[in-house]
């Protein structure tokens, strides 16, 4: 090994080291008394060192190293530049809050039927993979770490097997990781026969030419989107995340679609030399069409868990916006504008697991207080669960994109980036990019949509169930994790601009230049382009609506009556008691309207039916993507394979016919 | 010189914190004579509001510190979201902390709260308005960012300021896209303020109510906010629409008389809206709730259309 290791480099071993450690630690609990804790706290040192080490790969030039793993021939290279570093952050991030909000969470797993050791265990190798992708510097060892996450999430997909529809959805989600892996895997290949090697620095000395490079492009794009979950890719999204345990949910959505995000970031901006606009294009559309379906779908939902799951595939629909940007803008020559969308996906992809990962401890938080997932029988939980309310309101506050929180400043960045398209040239381009401007606008409004009927369903209103009616506050580890989480998303939406400037490295290391003049004017100000084109000033947008506030309250409350009365609420001239909790809006009734408008997009089955005196609704809303996508391909597939069969007569001569003409077939090629 | 320009976006939220209801009550007054009736007096919304704020605060058993929280959330957004609206000026330094995309951005995050308050209380009214308003808005809301990415990719700016001051440079030039803009605009406006024909705020009716189904629970000081919010937020529409269509008048200085002139014109222009608003209001009939989105998807179109003619016909050069 290298003599003279950076320390960021040294972190980045411990977290990987720490993750592995608690890991095997995990394999001890229910045997030894302190192993829980010790688990657990291998896991937080984990965080915490992915976390410094992000920070000085963000301030400090790459530093590579070499394993003493792998293949004789072929080493595992290590290398740690800005980008990483800025996913180690993601990642240390998450895993510090799963951490400290776990304990808390696995209480209920001790006493049941599954192991406590299975779930602690998967989780230490889970991280160390992310953390182990994120590092790698040639494709054998992305390719290892990749599967080390894939595999050991499976098995936490699939923990509590004892549900049929956990391991129907861990079965298509290992298999869906599984093809695209096989894509990835292909994508690398072509890069590796140009460059010659599997090393990521021979990969990106590499010349291609511009088919083979669309080429391999494709591959990734198929392979990494299959991971992130972009439509039409996605229907395993939503059927895996939430079967996990909602802390490992809350890795999946937060951290682990980001590390498919880094891999496709890794794979075109740096390893790919010439960028096309054509694949902008193919991005941006993509991107646009994830986002709007997945806020659609979400909408739908009224199992929390899967509609968070769907506002992922709308999330990184947006984070896909952005990127499809920058490489259009990149590959025309306004590299300013291509920076700026880069950032912009960057921002997004750090607030996304700021937010998606509070509302999955949040729903998480509910199903441990309630045992239920199902927002039709949840209601008034803010007054049950006040910290956990008044946080999940900040991450609903901040997923709709509303000032001033953290994910109104990513997706203004997005628009930003947009508004820049009158620099191109081409009509068609020009065009395209105000459209998926027009989407990402119309997601964003439905994503309010989608919230203020979670919130108003599950948080306020009254009590639908004894259950929820007797729900109590979660432990304190549990709170904590999830204001750590709440205080974040205000802090990234108050101070983007310091926060740009750490940020700022990314491209600076990646494209050889950063975005200098988003942040020229000081901490105040964002600038994305020029002070004059467009400004956004947080801090202040908050200090005045705190003030407003603080002033309409004060004088309301010396006004000559200052009491608040509580009464009940208006009856509608009903004698007989007060309005029951049944008469509330339900979720699947707020909707109702949206499900209407948009009504061609959904596979929907609702019908009435008269048994005995009482009439039974039902509806039942299921995804188009089953039946444009997956169904075909599954019966293609299936038409493939039985045509393959008929090599399988049951004939042993012909068997060997087989053999041997395969045989003269290997020698005639390597001869 | 900064000093005297953050004075005057001191004077601008209160002249739009006195001016909303005396806008109110010109709408009022002009329905009112349309229809042969007398009306109330000019004074009568600032009547309404003073009894509001003496009265007792009633809050359901039911509600829960979301409910209490929402009249101030909602009135400060809204009001936050007038001061960087240039007014009587373009000198404005508050447009500079919040462009316009942060602009709609405060109205989303008013709605965000009125919704989540008319869900607090469990009855079924309030959720009824909250997911009727979210729908409306839902498609609204990129309607009207379209129409502001219109002017926004037109001036190569999204500050408010610099679109307006881009306008009185070029002069009156009549452009395609922002002809298309300005219709979406109105419509947005109609939709967003809760006017006729897609929401009627003088109704109780329950089956047609919107705005006024998620505030049936409030009283007092609460409701009090909560209706000067609304009326705060048809000021501003209106000033937006005649503000940056047709900017003529507005100070571009900050003395004396060229804000007293940019008073006058914004005077005059509201109250010309005002007409334009109660007469429709009187010839329209008020829509069924599901051809509402028919009539906002109109918008979208018509922003879409606006931008892609800027784009394909005059960005050209």
């Amino acid at each position: 090994m290298n003599p003279t290791l950076p320390l960021s480099l040294i972190l980045a071993y411990v977290a990987v080291l720490a993750a592995l450690g608690s890991a095997g630690v995990a394999l001890a609990t229910g045997r030894l008394p302190g192993a829980k804790g010790l688990m657990f706290l291998l896991l937080g040192v984990s965080g915490a060192a992915a976390v410094a080490a992000g920070l000085m790969a963000l301030a400090s030039i790459p530093a590579g190293g070499d394993l003493p793993l792998g293949l004789p021939w072929l080493p595992w290279h290590v290398r740690l530049d800005a980008l990483a570093g800025f996913f180690l952050i993601v990642v240390g991030l998450i895993v510090l809050a799963v951490t400290v909000y776990g304990p808390g969470y696995v209480r209920d797993f001790e006493h049941g039927q599954d192991p406590l050791s299975a779930l602690g265990s998967f989780t230490g190798l889970f991280v160390a993979g992310m953390l182990l992708v994120v590092l790698a510097d040639d494709a054998f060892l992305f390719m290892v770490a990749w599967e080390l996450m894939s595999l050991s999430s499976y098995f936490l997909v699939v923990y509590q097997h004892e549900h049929a529809a956990n391991r129907r959805g861990a079965f298509l989600y290992l298999l869906m990781a599984h093809i695209g892996a096989l894509f990835i895997l292909l994508g690398y290949g072509v890069l590796a026969a140009f460059g010659g090697s599997f090393a990521f620095d021979a990969m990106r000395g590499a010349t291609l030419s511009p088919l083979w490079a669309s080429v391999a492009f494709g591959l990734a794009f198929v392979g990494f989107g299959m991971k992130a979950g972009l439509v039409p890719m996605h229907a395993w999204l939503p059927e895996a995340h939430p079967a996990a345990p909602s802390h490992i949910s809350a890795l999946m959505s937060g951290v682990m679609l980001k590390v498919a995000v880094y891999g496709f970031i890794r794979f075109t901006f740096d390893l790919l030399g010439q960028i096309q606009w054509q694949w902008g294009v193919a991005v941006l559309i993509i991107g646009s069409i994830s986002a709007l379906m997945g806020v659609l779908y979400a909408l739908m939902q009224h199992d929390l868990k899967r509609l968070l799951a769907y506002h992922s595939v709308e999330n990184i629909g947006i984070i896909f916006i952005g990127l499809g940007l920058g490489l259009i803008f990149l590959a025309t020559g306004h590299p300013v504008a291509g920076v700026l969308g880069l950032i912009a996906a960057l921002y997004h992809t750090l607030n996304h697991a700021l937010f998606k990962s509070l509302l999955f401890l949040g729903a998480g938080a509910i199903l441990h207080a309630t045992h239920e997932r199902d927002l039709e029988r949840m209601g008034g939980l803010f007054r049950r669960m006040p910290w956990t309310g008044f946080y999940f309101l900040i991450g609903c506050i901040s997923i709709s994109a509303l000032p001033p929180f953290n994910g109104f400043v990513s997706e203004w960045l997005t628009f930003q980036t947009a508004l820049q398209s009158w620099q191109l040239s081409g009509g068609v381009l020009r065009s395209l990019i105000p459209v998926a401007a027009a989407m990402l606008a119309l997601t964003g409004a439905l994503a309010a949509a989608c919230f203020v009927k979670v919130y108003g369903v599950a948080f306020l209103g009254q009590a639908r169930t004894r259950r929820v009616r007797r729900a109590r506050p979660v432990t304190f580890g549990m709170r904590s994790a999830q204001g750590f989480l709440a205080l974040l998303c205000l802090l990234a939406g108050i101070f983007p601009a310091s926060l740009l400037k750490w940020l700022n490295a990314v491209p600076d290391q990646l494209l050889g230049r950063g975005l200098s003049t988003a942040t020229a004017h000081g901490w105040l100000w964002l600038t994305p382009v020029a002070p004059e084109t467009a400004s956004y000033s947080a801090p202040i947008v908050v200090l005045a609506l705190v003030l407003l506030w603080w002033v309409s309250a004060l004088l309301l409350r010396r006004g000559r009556v200052r009491q608040v009365r509580r009464c009940d609420p208006w009856d509608c001239g009903f004698t007989d008691g007060l309005p029951t909790a049944r008469m509330q809006y339900t979720a699947t009734a707020f909707a109702q309207p949206i499900r209407r408008v948009f009504g061609v997009l959904f596979h929907m089955d609702e019908r009435v039916e008269r048994e005995g005196g009482g009439i039974r609704h039902q509806l039942h809303v299921g995804d188009r993507a089953w039946e444009l996508f997956y169904v075909p391909v599954a019966r293609r597939i299936q038409a493939l394979s039985r045509r393959v069969t008929r090599l399988q007569g049951g004939n042993v001569r012909v068997y060997l016919g087989w053999s041997l003409g395969t045989l003269l077939v290997l020698l005639w090629l390597i001869s | 010189m900064t000093v005297n320009a953050w004075l005057q976006v001191l004077l601008q939220s209160v002249l739009f914190l006195l001016g909303a209801p005396l806008l109110v009550a010109w709408v009022r007054r002009v329905k009112a004579r349309l229809q042969n009736r007398r009306g109330a007096s000019w004074i009568q919304p600032y009547r309404d509001l003073y009894k509001l704020f003496g009265k007792e605060t009633l809050v359901a058993h039911t509600a829960s510190g979301v409910f209490r929280a929402a009249p101030y959330m909602v009135f400060a957004s809204t009001l936050l979201a007038c001061t960087v609206v240039p007014l009587i000026t373009v000198r404005l330094p508050s447009a500079a902390v919040a462009d316009v995309i942060v602009l709609v951005g405060f109205l989303a995050l008013g709605r965000f709260f009125l919704a989540l308050a008319g869900m607090d209380v469990g009855t079924a009214f309030g959720g009824m308005g909250s997911s009727r308003e979210m729908l409306i808005s839902a498609l609204a809301e990129p309607a009207m960012l379209l129409a502001v990415f219109t002017l926004a990719m037109t001036a190569h700016s999204t500050n408010l300021a610099s679109v307006i001051d881009h306008q009185l440079i070029s002069g009156l030039i009549l452009r395609p896209s922002y002809l298309f803009a300005l219709m979406s605009l109105v419509l947005v406006a109609v939709a967003e303020t809760g006017r006729i024909p897609i929401d009627n705020p003088t109704t109780h009716l329950e089956l047609t109510m919107i705005h006024e189904a998620m505030i049936l629970e409030y009283s007092g000081r609460h409701l009090a906010l909560m209706e000067w919010a609304a009326q705060l937020k048809l000021m501003l529409y209106g000033v937006l629409i005649v503000n940056v269509f047709l900017p003529w008048g507005i100070g571009t200085q900050l003395t004396l008389p060229a804000l007293a002139t940019g008073l006058l014109f914004v005077i005059g222009k509201l109250l010309l809206l005002g007409v334009i608003l109660a007469v429709a209001e009187t010839g329209l009939a008020k829509m069924r709730l599901f051809r509402a989105p028919a009539f906002l998807n109109l918008a979208l179109l018509l922003a879409l259309l606006g931008l892609l003619s800027h784009v394909i016909l005059e960005a050209a050069a």
